[in-house]
């Protein structure tokens, strides 16, 4: 469980993260979503304790994550969008590393960089960038923490590696565990994230489940534009419109669509899921 | 496993499965794959796979052993059938009419192309 409340970032004068409130609960795959520059992975290094909140509070299980005590640190993982390509192959590299984190499991990286059909013999500094981004996925996945942070975790990834990647997450990951994804490509990963968080600078504009998004939204795909409508947007063979629910009647997600809803209409949004 | 249409992911996993009960690949007593399982084979959350094993268990299509897995029921290929016919004659039927109408097709030029 992580309660993250009312924080500040800033770089310089201009704040990153202001007020920013969010909990996290256990078990919970959480698709971080935002424009860029709101401050995604800013959130992500502070919720690993890469750097300190300069107000506010963030309590992971009740450890504050910046004071990077040992236990804390082995019961979680950051993945971060550029990793680090060693000299050493693979394999050695995932066999030092991986005694810091006391659930990680050799057979279990091994298995997984066999779904990415990836050598694991090979040297990380020999690889292609989404060979290396696989051989660190692979590692992040088989140190198996309570804590999981990826950002962006399928940029540079191949088409078969996306697939391989779902199958992977949900084959590998512990159910207890928190685990973050912020990403841009929600094509990749709109099956899998859920619940969904989109994030302003200022604002924490949606954290919802997909459960309560179609039963306050409708994702409508037909030929006829609703009057009610709050986003629509032509598509071959008709709209895709996104209105509030007033049928109870349930439709599928259009992760796109929900996030230029939510931007297109922050306050009527925060209204419609506020749970005062 | 391709996903289209605006119906819920948890629904067309659903129908996958009860199509696979009437098509006689899943018998009653056959053990399903736990949430998780199926939730990685088909690269979904397991929360959408854990809201499907609910929606069936409601309809009496499959069945929860604690501890032990979920399974198909007894009677789940008649539960299928009743719940599709169902929804056959309450939706399925009144739009068929509709578009029928709209096009100007006679009951009688319906009644000959089908039977």
């Amino acid at each position: 469980m992580i309660k993250i409340s009312k924080i500040y970032y800033s770089y310089g004068a201009k704040p990153c993260l202001e007020n920013i409130s969010l909990d996290l609960e256990d078990g919970k795959i959480y698709g971080l979503l935002g424009e860029n520059g709101v401050g995604k992975t800013t959130l992500l290094t502070l919720l690993c304790g890469l750097k300190p909140v300069q107000s506010g509070a963030i309590k992971v299980d009740g450890s504050v994550p910046y004071k990077r005590e040992p236990v804390f640190l082995a019961s979680q993982f950051y993945l971060p969008d550029e990793v680090a390509a060693f000299e050493a192959k693979a394999i050695t590299f995932a066999h030092d590393k991986g005694i810091f984190w006391p659930e990680y499991s050799e057979e279990t990286f091994l298995e997984i960089m066999k779904i990415f059909e990836m050598d694991p013999q090979q040297k990380m500094n020999q690889m292609s960038a989404g060979q290396l981004k696989k051989t660190w996925i692979s590692f992040a996945l088989a140190c198996r923490t309570k804590y999981l942070y990826l950002d962006e975790p399928t940029n540079g990834l191949d088409i078969p590696s996306k697939a391989q990647f779902r199958k992977a997450m949900m084959s590998y990951t512990r159910e207890d565990s928190v685990i973050v994804i912020s990403t841009h490509q929600v094509k990749d990963l709109e099956n899998l994230i859920d619940p969904i968080i989109i994030l302003d600078n200022q604002d924490v504009l949606l954290n919802a489940s997909v459960e309560e998004i179609t039963s306050k939204l409708y994702f409508d795909y037909g030929t006829t534009l609703n009057p009610d409508s709050l986003y629509s947007e032509q598509v071959p063979g008709g709209f895709i419109q996104v209105y509030p629910n007033t049928t109870g009647e349930e439709s599928k997600v259009n992760v796109e669509a929900l996030f230029n809803t939510v931007h297109k209409h922050k306050e009527l949004i925060k209204g419609i899921f506020s749970h005062e | 496993m391709e996903f289209d249409s605006n119906k819920p992911i948890y629904l067309q996993i659903a129908d996958a499965i009860c199509n696979r009960i009437l098509q006689g690949e899943l018998k009653a007593e056959d053990r399903i794959p736990s949430v998780r399982e199926y939730g990685a084979s088909i690269g979904v959350n397991p929360n959408t796979v854990a809201r499907t094993y609910d929606t069936l268990t409601d309809q009496g299509v499959i069945y929860n052993k604690r501890g032990i897995g979920f399974f198909v029921a007894e009677n789940a290929a008649v539960n299928i059938k009743n719940e599709a016919r169902e929804k056959f004659l309450k939706e399925d039927l009144p739009n068929f009419a509709e578009k029928a109408r709209l096009l100007d097709i006679s009951k009688e030029e319906i009644i000959k192309s089908l039977f």
